[in-house]
């Protein structure tokens, strides 16, 4: 394999998502003081990509559509061991939908040019679509497999991918190059060495802009994302509990008397 | 079919001849959407030999069931399930086209929008009309608890995927439904992706989406052994063990029996939450249930919002003597 492309995309850190706030006026949502992390399935993308470097050599490119400070983010990817990055960043980029972003992560592939292999998370802990990786499979013109928890090289491009499905497992053989994206289960992304910090620090992350990729500014963004957030709440969920008070005993009394009532016990 | 009204499709997935239930449910939410404006509802069943199911989607709503029947289609493969119905998708259009939040319509829908060029809205609760007569899709967000309502008013199809058990399936005993032969043809090209195996595991409990009592543990019940309390609880209630992610994270549980946004959607006429804090990715996937019981030590915690009858008080003081008087009464 010469080349593996991992799309990582910088999130905010799920641990401080008390954080959170909404802003009444916009409308959207505030996360000012809120760190970013890669979202932290892509790296088992990542280590699944790193694995197959070891046996077949080549090189592992990360592939992230974010606003041009998100190269502290990649410098993490950088010190797992991918060998450079290509950050996607334009102003016109803003507000895309997972269409719109898997269209532009494509160009981001065709503009690296040939590759064996694109790796995605299944989801994202933000959006949580896990549409990408399909969409990116669309527009590349390549099969797409999503919900992997085994991989292993057939040779003659050709992977065997294993699919969680509901109550099974679900093994195909995939004609390569392929757009794939991978669960949990797959591996356990490696820790960072502190030689990989140093050895990222030097490492190239191309920064390119649509001046560079050539999409169709009406393919990008707000403009070419056909789904519109039409509302945006802090969701409260109501109900009028009522406390169940006294000794344990009657606690555990009351509580039966209720399961009875709600003819879950006769 | 009048082409001013609007039709709204519903893939119904099968594997291996067993229908996936989320295809009812979904029916019977398109039934409801359909006839607050006069529309029409379509069941699409692709596979092969699976025409015996047709009665159960007209059964459970579908006008139309279009039946596309060939080898190629058995078992589901992605590329050639999206050639037929962006095929079918174009013939057709219709408004409105929702498919189940499964391994199979996750990976299927986003690569079928990308086709048609429109918009998906992904891992549904809810649907509704809004005034202008699109499709309004209420999608739990991030952290916090944000609940997003996304539309797509210049793109058709409006296509969703729905979570599993968010809605629930009905019946419609005197309907029928019509059957509509779909030729799959020219036949399936067969470069792509190929199945080279296929291990089912039959679940040997009951599926939480199915229980009518489920007993949820969370993270404060603190190690597996005190699981044993939440297992030993849910068998005297003949209900099915749920949790929040960390118990999974830890290993004290299946994958499976997690609920809220990345697990499943369950509405049981009893849920006893125990040690759960309420965060929102977990409620999402309860706050349908019936009856809501939490029991958590910190008088303060969220999830009492959410419930019916609240317990501030240490699990460990309840949980044994409840169990003891459970198994009293039922004479163990
Ligand atoms: C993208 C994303 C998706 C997610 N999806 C899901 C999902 O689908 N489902 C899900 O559940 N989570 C999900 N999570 C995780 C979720 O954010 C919370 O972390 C999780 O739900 C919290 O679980 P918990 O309430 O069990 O634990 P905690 O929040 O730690 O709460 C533990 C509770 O136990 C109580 N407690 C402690 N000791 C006792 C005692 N002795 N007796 C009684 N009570 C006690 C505490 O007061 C506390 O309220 C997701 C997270 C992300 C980032
Ligand atoms: N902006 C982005 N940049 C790079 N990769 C992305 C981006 N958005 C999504 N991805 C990839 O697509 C996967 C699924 O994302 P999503 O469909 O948004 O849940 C992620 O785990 C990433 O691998």
């Amino acid at each position: 394999m010469e080349r593996i492309i991992v799309c990582v995309k910088p999130v905010p850190d799920p641990k401080h998502w008390d954080k959170v706030s909404m802003d009444p006026e916009t409308q959207t949502l505030k996360r000012e003081g809120i760190p970013s992390i890669i979202n932290p399935l892509d790296k088992h993308a990542l280590e699944a990509a790193l694995t197959l470097r070891e046996v077949h050599g080549g090189e592992v490119i990360l592939l992230s559509m974010a606003p041009p400070f998100a190269d502290a983010t990649l410098r993490e990817g950088l010190a797992m061991g991918a060998d450079r990055a290509v950050l996607l960043s334009d102003r016109v980029f803003a507000g895309s939908d997972t269409l719109a972003t898997a269209r532009i992560l494509a160009a981001g592939c065709r503009w690296i040019g040939s590759f064996d292999l694109v790796l995605c998370g299944n989801l994202t802990v933000d959006g949580s679509t896990a549409q990408v990786c399909s969409q990116l499979g669309e527009f590349l013109d390549l099969p797409s497999v999503m919900h992997v928890v085994e991989l292993s090289d057939e040779g003659g491009s050709k992977l065997l991918a294993t699919q969680k499905i509901e109550n099974g497992l679900c093994t195909l053989r995939v004609p390569l190059p392929a757009v794939l994206s991978v669960r949990k289960e797959l591996n356990k992304p490696r820790y960072i060495p502190f030689t990989g910090i140093l050895a990222a620090e030097s490492k190239e992350i191309a920064l390119l802009s649509n001046a560079d990729l050539k999409i169709n500014e009406g393919l990008v963004g707000l403009h070419g994302s056909p789904t519109q957030m039409a509302g945006l709440e802090l969701k409260k969920f109501q109900r009028a509990g009522e406390r169940l008070e006294g000794s344990v005993d009657e606690i555990v009394q009351a509580l039966v008397e209720r399961f009875y009532k709600l003819g879950v016990l006769s | 079919m009048n082409d001013n009204q609007r039709h709204i499709w519903v893939f119904t997935e099968q594997r291996g001849g067993a229908l996936h239930d989320v295809g009812l449910e979904l029916l019977s939410k398109a039934r409801a959407l359909a006839d607050e404006v006069g529309g029409t509802v379509s069941a699409l069943l692709l596979g092969s030999d699976v025409s015996e199911l047709t009665d159960r989607l007209a059964g459970g709503g579908a006008d139309t069931v279009y039946l596309a029947e060939d080898p190629g289609l058995e078992p589901y493969r992605l590329l050639p399930y999206t050639s037929v119905l962006e095929a079918m998708v174009s013939e057709h259009r219709p408004e409105v086209l929702l498919m189940g939040a499964t391994a199979m319509g996750v990976e299927l829908a986003p690569r079928l929008a990308a086709r048609l060029g429109t918009g998906l809205s992904a891992h549904c609760i809810d649907l509704r009309w809004n005034d202008e007569g699109h499709l309004l899709q209420v999608v739990p967000g991030w952290g916090g608890g944000v609940i997003a309502t996304i539309a797509c008013p210049n793109h058709r199809p409006q296509m969703a995927t729905v979570m599993p058990g968010a809605m629930k399936a009905s019946t419609f005993p005197d309907r029928e439904g019509k059957i509509i032969r779909v030729d799959v043809s020219p036949p399936m090209e067969d470069s792509g992706p190929q199945v080279v195996e296929i291990k089912t595991e039959t679940p040997s409990e009951l599926p939480l989406e199915k229980a009518d009592v489920i007993v949820a543990g969370g993270w404060g019940i603190g190690s597996p052994e005190k699981w044993g309390l939440i297992e030993e609880l849910a068998r005297l209630l003949g209900g099915a063990v749920g949790a929040t992610r960390p118990p999974v994270d830890e290993g004290w549980t299946e994958e499976g029996r997690m609920i809220g946004q990345s697990g499943k959607t369950v509405r049981p006429s009893l849920y006893i939450g125990i040690g759960i804090s309420g965060v929102m990715h977990h409620v999402v996937g309860m706050d349908q249930s019936g009856h809501i019981v939490s029991i958590n030590s910190d008088p303060n915690a969220e999830i009492f919002e959410t419930s019916d009858t609240i317990i501030v008080e240490d699990f460990n003081k309840i949980l044994p003597p409840l169990i003891a008087e459970l198994k009293a009464r039922q004479g163990k």
